[in-house]
């Protein structure tokens, strides 16, 4: 059979939703932020709310999602996307809501409002990318960067005495009882993308219950920040992230 | 039941990044020698044994592969 | 039909003001001297009479940034804190118009620096018309020196922030967000459909319909060129702004030789000083901005042709006394008068200050 022969639009498998934009990403070669996004785009064209969703975009290398998302879209300032979502969910009921956050936009100066969001138990979904890093600015230390890593801003490895120990911001939040489903995913293999997939369906069905908030954390790379190619920093991804942020569902909605 | 498949590769958008290849089970795709505008070696099929699973797909960050597949 | 009249205190005023004007979100925290407003509204409860959601933030952080989630979307969004609290808004309010959007924030202004005291004061002047946020922008800003003008200047603030696409300050005092005075109410506005958001504000966050593409709200723009464009075209707007929205009143300024220039409670205590020193012979005006931002430069200028001397009142340790002295130049002397710390000027030390020209 040849080439021609197959590409017909009846065997088509797989393709690249239009809820992306066409704008080339931005992001380094590798990093799942692409991904991600690419993910969250699925979700949104195979459930038909192209037209109801609004997006908040962080400061941090996603800044410019924005551009990406063939949706309404807004920036925030560095860690206050969880504030903007409340008063857009709750002027806009029946739209669908999310926040796309990293690290530091995340868990560090947003953490007030990313607690407080989840307290309150707004109807809105958390996507948060951590990486352990921050890229946007040049990879400093982050304040879920791994014990003895070293960054830009801990040039001899992250000192435990001194900084603390990586801050588990996800483990903190599915303690609230705003908290619908929380849950920890990768998205570094193919079998990995596709649960990440359901966990990102699961959080937009979940807002139409009005339960809380539905925070989806993705363990992911930076191999700038890291200083590694792509397929190496996977590697180091699933050697050293992983057995500190364990993949799988950390709060289930219990069955009513 | 067998598939045979095949790829549309977005060459000017594929940054080679190579995390695609890792999860092929066909070993038919790998990053060429060519470099596209930007100076990446893109991905290129090299083998015909694609069998339409849509791994590479699936996982890619920039969403440059489009997959195809026939039941065979 | 006459109005309902109420006797109201000034920051129920802004409370009532902000439900009858058919606001769509209030996002506040508490601050004395002016938690009253969010107080009443969670009394008032309009929710499930008119919609308009109420909610207590966890900071004046968040709360800005809620107020700027909403103005994304078009709403009615506003909030109001003290002096502190503005400073930790600072940067909403940057974002907000860098993104040009419509907001309302009202600063009820206690003494300060720092934490300060809880009494009035009108040291927040440079905050607010000079900047307070970073980048180039400006905040409409209106000074009510009344109960009437809290709660009127609520929906005057929408219109300019919505003609203008940028967040306007009503500028307070402790002073008058706690005084009580007869308010006029109005009949309740019925807020903003969401097609008349679609309608009236293509650039609005609704949710993309198939019609158009992706609505972005930002303030980010990478490209030097492109950002330059930006900043030129918020001057433009604000010139235009400083043309047309030029508001304030003059007393007994016809045969002044001194005028007083003051705003908010330091208005209200001139009319005093102005009754006080006439009583002594001296020919005193006063001219008060209700618009600290734009400026009535003009008219101080021209009444600067008339007058022999200028003295501002402010509680504070003389911030707009320097507007002044811009509008006037050299053409007469120009000196301040005024009290810190939430200490209120008397009307007989005015008169004291008026003699020393």
């Amino acid at each position: 059979m040849t080439r021609e022969e197959i590409i017909k639009p009846e065997n088509l498998v797989y393709r690249r939703t239009p809820v992306l934009t066409d704008n080339v990403m931005h992001y380094c070669p590798g990093c799942g932020h692409g991904t991600v996004h690419r993910l969250i785009a699925e979700v949104i064209e195979e459930m038909g709310i192209q037209d109801k969703t609004i997006g908040v975009a962080p400061v941090g290398c996603s800044v410019l999602a924005y551009n990406y998302f063939d949706v309404d879209f807004v920036e925030a300032a560095h860690g206050r996307a969880p504030a903007v979502a409340t008063a857009i969910k709750r002027l806009h009921k029946n739209h669908f809501v999310f926040t796309y956050q990293g690290d530091g936009d995340l868990a560090a100066i947003g953490t007030g409002e990313t607690i407080h969001a989840c307290n309150r138990g707004e109807n809105i979904v958390i996507i948060f990318v951590n990486n352990g890093i921050y890229g946007m600015t040049g990879g400093q230390m982050a304040p879920t960067t791994l014990p003895n890593m070293k960054t830009a801003t801990s040039p001899y490895g992250r000192d435990v005495e001194l900084m603390g120990p990586p801050l588990k911001i996800t483990e903190l939040v599915a303690q609230l009882p705003g908290t619908y489903y929380v849950t920890r995913q990768a998205v570094y293999t193919p079998a990995l993308v596709r649960k990440a997939k359901k966990a990102i369906r699961l959080a937009f069905e979940n807002q139409k219950l009005n339960k809380g908030v539905s925070f989806v954390e993705i363990v992911s790379n930076c191999n700038s920040g890291w200083k590694l190619t792509p397929v190496k920093s996977n590697e180091w991804l699933e050697e050293n992230m992983l057995p500190f942020y364990p993949l799988g569902d950390i709060k289930v909605p219990t069955q009513e | 039941m067998a598939f045979k498949g095949t790829l549309i590769i977005d060459t000017e958008k594929c940054k080679g990044c190579g995390v695609c290849i890792t999860g092929c089970p066909q070993k038919c795709i790998a990053l060429g020698k060519k470099v596209n505008k930007k100076g990446y070696n893109h991905l290129e099929m090299i083998a015909d044994t694609c069998i339409g699973c849509a791994n590479c797909a699936v996982v890619c960050p920039d969403g440059v592969i489009e997959v195809y597949k026939v039941k065979v | 039909m006459a109005k309902e009249i109420r006797l109201m205190k000034g920051n129920e005023a802004i409370a009532e003001g902000a439900i009858r004007c058919g606001c769509d979100g209030y996002f506040g925290y508490p601050i004395t001297p002016q938690s009253e407003i969010l107080e009443y509204l969670t009394v008032q409860n309009p929710y499930p009479k008119t919609g308009m959601v109420v909610l207590q933030a966890e900071s004046e952080t968040a709360s800005i940034n809620m107020v700027y989630g909403g103005a994304a979307c078009a709403k009615k969004v506003m909030t109001s804190s003290s002096s502190p609290g503005i400073s930790l808004m600072q940067e909403g309010l940057s974002y907000i118009a860098g993104a040009e959007l419509p907001a309302l924030c009202v600063n009820v202004v206690r003494g300060g620096p720092g934490l300060g005291t809880i009494q009035p004061s009108q040291a927040d002047y440079f905050q607010t018309v000079k900047g307070g946020g970073h980048g180039d922008y400006k905040l409409i800003t209106l000074a009510p020196a009344s109960v009437q003008e809290m709660y009127d200047f609520v929906g005057l603030g929408f219109d300019l922030a919505f003609k203008y696409r940028n967040p306007v300050m009503i500028l307070s005092d402790g002073l008058i967000g706690q005084v009580m005075e007869k308010v006029e109410i109005d009949d309740y506005k019925p807020r903003w459909t969401d097609e008349y958001i679609a309608e009236k504000f293509p650039w609005a966050m609704i949710g993309k319909p198939a019609s158009r593409g992706h609505n972005i709200v930002t303030s980010l723009e990478l490209d030097s060129a492109k950002q330059e464009q930006v900043n030129l075209r918020l001057q433009a707007k604000y010139k235009v702004c400083e043309e047309n929205e030029v508001r304030y009143e003059t007393f007994q300024v016809e045969d002044a030789d001194i005028l007083l220039v003051a705003y908010g409670s330091s208005a209200r205590i001139c009319q005093k000083v102005i009754e006080l020193a006439r009583a002594e012979g001296l020919k005193v005006g006063l001219l008060r901005p209700i618009t600290l931002w734009p400026f009535p430069t003009k008219p101080i200028n021209e009444l600067s042709k008339k007058v022999k001397g200028i003295l501002t009142v402010e509680m504070s340790a003389g911030q707009m006394v320097e507007d002044v002295r811009l509008s006037v130049g050299c053409a007469v002397p120009v000196k301040h008068y005024g009290r810190f710390g939430g200490i209120i000027p008397t009307p007989t030390e005015i008169v004291e200050a008026i003699k020393t020209f």
